[in-house]
């Protein structure tokens, strides 16, 4: 699968990109397009600064992730799976991250916040503001 | 080497997320300008998730304890009383060689086999790993016994798939064994998909080495030189410890040709994952590393005739890889001495939740639900009474209370309705709406549904749909039956394993707590309170002194009110958030 490593290369999948593929390789554009849409980890559109996941999983369900994530939502004021109009965040949720004793979690980027309430998680993204990482 | 004390923080996923690594930050910049002389060094999982960031401590004379809530403000301390004046810190230490702790009953009933090494070692050490006995089971079964021999061992020693199905491992390897052709192939399943389950990634994080020799030693027995381990991309530590582990295997000459001086080669290659639960399932995961969509196909032929490439392919799951060294060094006789009759050895479980003590824990088959979740877990994390556990995910089901008595084995599992699984259990509180609950798995099988069989494509979008409607107080009379027959044909006759048990999440519910539905249909009541468009939220006069805390957390403004006058919620403007509830310190928030 090249599609990984465009995406190592460009953090998503870029048309052009695919185009030139499928001219190298002779690969028809539909199988391209059936693996890149297939697997949800795949991107056609860029990324904002910072990518916000928020923790679906069945621990971070039962300890009220839905509340943390509408949080979230509001305070960006963006949908799932959007950027905000300032480009800073795309507000995602996954399937599970894996570290259910610190339910609910979310990931910003690389860095895991835990045992989140709606308010602190609203805290972590004004203090991503005020502190100028975003 | 001279004696010297040695500090080893916790790095597995869960204490990196929970601060581990500005733990170790702190410890370093204290090792620096420490005058005794302290080795520092990590480990993978330790289990005791629930009191991360861990750090233990051992003294020159080999007694060890752990911290538990380690914070980098704590460090000082540690360094001027336990390394400065030999002094453990009782009131920190949650397990002591020496002491009793509240803690001790997390360990009491474990029986570590396949969490043999981790939070033990660091596994990144290849020497350590050597140092408690890693790959001398390969040694062994390459240099005194056939491969045949190797399967006979892995028989008797009763190992079953620990993926959750439960097939067992000897069996399975016999018949890629018998299959005919030169190019054979090893594919470890480490998709750990389950919401909620991380056992494999804690394994493959806390003692990759393990995992390795257990994919060895199964290539040895069925004539292999290649395999592959399929990750989830979102384990990124997991991936990067295996290429390590792979590359100082490779360079000691473990691993690749001509293993230990013999002309056994056996060739390990990583291949991530890209986010799809249904490539767990073993023909859609052969499909993904070949690079296709991962869409499962129908069986025969089995991947033990035609798996990867068309040749014949032994999948197992990372727990199943970890068990076996041991097996094949130790005997089966001292795997076979744990368990019930049908189901031998240990299992993993991944403990998580509303559980007062979530973390990894390794128990013997057999043992009952109830001494997991009270004696191991500690009973309920909000101390409201425990209500169902979730065992086996999206595939599995809820065990209510009265059932906790079941003991952890293959077949008495399957009687309440549940699986085993791959190890995820999840506790629930009175608090928790087993509708939704319902409904939360379904959308996760709908929307990881791939798309081949009607049954699943089609049938999980129904139920999800007739399950959304419930929660949202749109529930229909006949909504119970028409949820039992989609069910039914589902579970009958959808392709894989994924569509196929999806509806074991809404037939435990239905059978365990039927009238929780039935109040969500006719009375259009939540009886848990978790349904947001079911309930109201409502400030009790009586207790409310005015303190405006409420109105002013509120995020859409619905609550008005003078200070120090009784405040009201605009039931209207009201998104039923809860944060009002949890600001409140005069519990004057009711939900009605």
């Amino acid at each position: 699968m090249h599609n990984q490593e465009i995406q190592a290369a460009y953090g998503y999948l870029p048309k052009d990109v695919l185009d030139k593929m499928c001219e190298k390789t002779g690969m028809f554009p539909t199988q391209v397009m059936g693996v890149a849409t297939f697997y949800s980890q795949f991107r056609l559109e860029p990324t904002g600064e910072h990518v916000i996941k928020i923790c679906f999983g069945t621990a971070c369900h039962v300890n009220g992730a839905e509340k943390v994530a509408d949080a979230l939502a509001d305070e960006l004021k963006v949908e799932f799976g959007g950027t905000t109009k300032d480009g800073k965040f795309t507000l995602e949720t996954v399937a599970c991250l894996g570290c259910c004793s610190l339910a609910p979690v979310i990931m910003i980027d690389e860095e895991a916040y835990g045992r989140l309430t709606p308010d602190s998680a609203r805290k972590i993204i004004r203090d991503y503001y005020e502190t100028g990482r975003a | 080497m001279e004696k010297q004390y040695k500090v080893i923080v916790g790095l597995g996923s869960c204490g990196i997320a929970a601060g581990g690594l500005k733990v170790m930050e702190a410890i370093k910049a204290k090792q620096a300008t420490t005058p005794v002389t302290v080795s520092v060094d990590e480990t993978g999982c330790m289990g005791m998730c629930y009191k991360e960031v861990l750090v233990e401590i051992v003294n020159p004379d080999g007694k060890s304890y752990i911290y538990g809530n380690v914070t980098p403000d704590k460090v000082d301390r540690l360094f001027a009383e336990h390394i400065g004046n030999g002094q453990p810190i009782t009131e920190w230490v949650v397990q002591g060689c020496d002491l009793k702790t509240s803690e001790d009953s997390f360990f009491d009933k474990q029986e570590r086999i396949v969490l043999r090494r981790c939070g033990k070692i660091n596994p990144e050490s290849l020497d350590e790993a050597i140092a408690m006995d890693a790959y001398k089971a390969i040694g062994k079964a390459i240099k005194t016994m056939t491969p045949e021999q190797v399967i006979e061992e892995v028989l008797a020693s009763g190992l079953r798939g620990r993926g959750g199905a439960g097939f067992p491992t000897g069996m399975k390897w016999k018949f890629a064994n018998a299959s005919k052709g030169s190019k054979k192939y090893i594919i470890c399943n480490a998709d750990e998909g389950d919401p909620g389950a991380f056992m494999d990634r804690s394994v493959l994080e806390g003692d990759p080495h393990a995992v390795l020799e257990g994919m060895m030693i199964a290539g040895y027995a069925i004539g292999a030189d290649e395999a592959y381990i399929y990750a989830r991309a979102e384990y990124p530590i997991a991936i990067k410890r295996l290429k390590i582990a792979i590359k100082a295997a490779e360079e000691r000459g473990l691993l690749g040709k001509n293993v230990l001086g013999t002309n056994f080669n056996f060739k390990i290659k990583i291949k991530e994952g890209a986010g799809a639960f249904v490539c767990g399932e073993e023909t859609a995961l052969i499909s993904s590393i070949e690079g296709k969509r991962g869409m499962p196909r129908i069986r025969p032929p089995f991947p033990a005739q035609s798996g990867l490439f068309g040749k014949p392919t032994n999948i197992n799951n990372v727990e199943t890889f970890a068990n076996v060294a041991y097996i094949i060094l130790n005997g089966a006789g001292s795997y076979n001495k744990y368990g019930t009759e049908k189901s031998k050895g240990t299992k993993v479980f991944a403990l998580a939740g509303k559980i007062a003590r979530g973390g990894l824990v390794e128990v013997p088959m057999g043992i009952a639900l109830r001494d997991i979740i009270y004696e191991i877990g500690g009973g309920t994390s909000s101390g409201k009474p425990f209500k169902a556990v979730q065992m086996g995910g999206p595939s599995g089901g809820c065990i209510p209370a009265h059932l906790l008595d079941t003991i952890v084995d293959y077949d008495s599992v399957n009687q309440t309705g549940a699986i085993m699984g791959s190890g995820g259990m999840i506790v629930m509180d009175e608090d928790n709406c087993m509708v939704d609950i319902a409904r939360y798995f379904l959308s996760f099988t709908q929307s990881e549904s791939c798309g081949k069989c009607t049954f699943c494509k089609i049938g999980t979008n129904r139920m999800l749909e007739i399950l959304t409607r419930l929660t949202t107080g749109e529930g229909r009379e006949g909504d119970i039956e028409l949820l039992e027959e989609l069910s039914d044909q589902i579970r009958r006759n959808a392709l894989c394993g994924l569509g196929q048990t999806a509806p074991n999440p809404v037939l435990t519910t239905l059978k365990y707590f039927r009238h929780e539905y039935e109040a969500h249909i006719k009375d259009k009541k939540c009886p848990a309170k978790q349904c947001r468009p079911l309930i109201k939220y409502v400030i009790l006069e009586d207790k409310c002194i005015g303190c405006t805390a409420c109105s002013r957390v509120c995020p859409v403004k619905a609550i008005s009110g003078e200070p120090k006058k009784a405040h009201k919620i605009d039931s209207s403007l009201c998104t039923k958030c809860g944060a009002c509830k949890e600001k409140c310190r005069f519990s004057a928030i009711e939900i009605d």
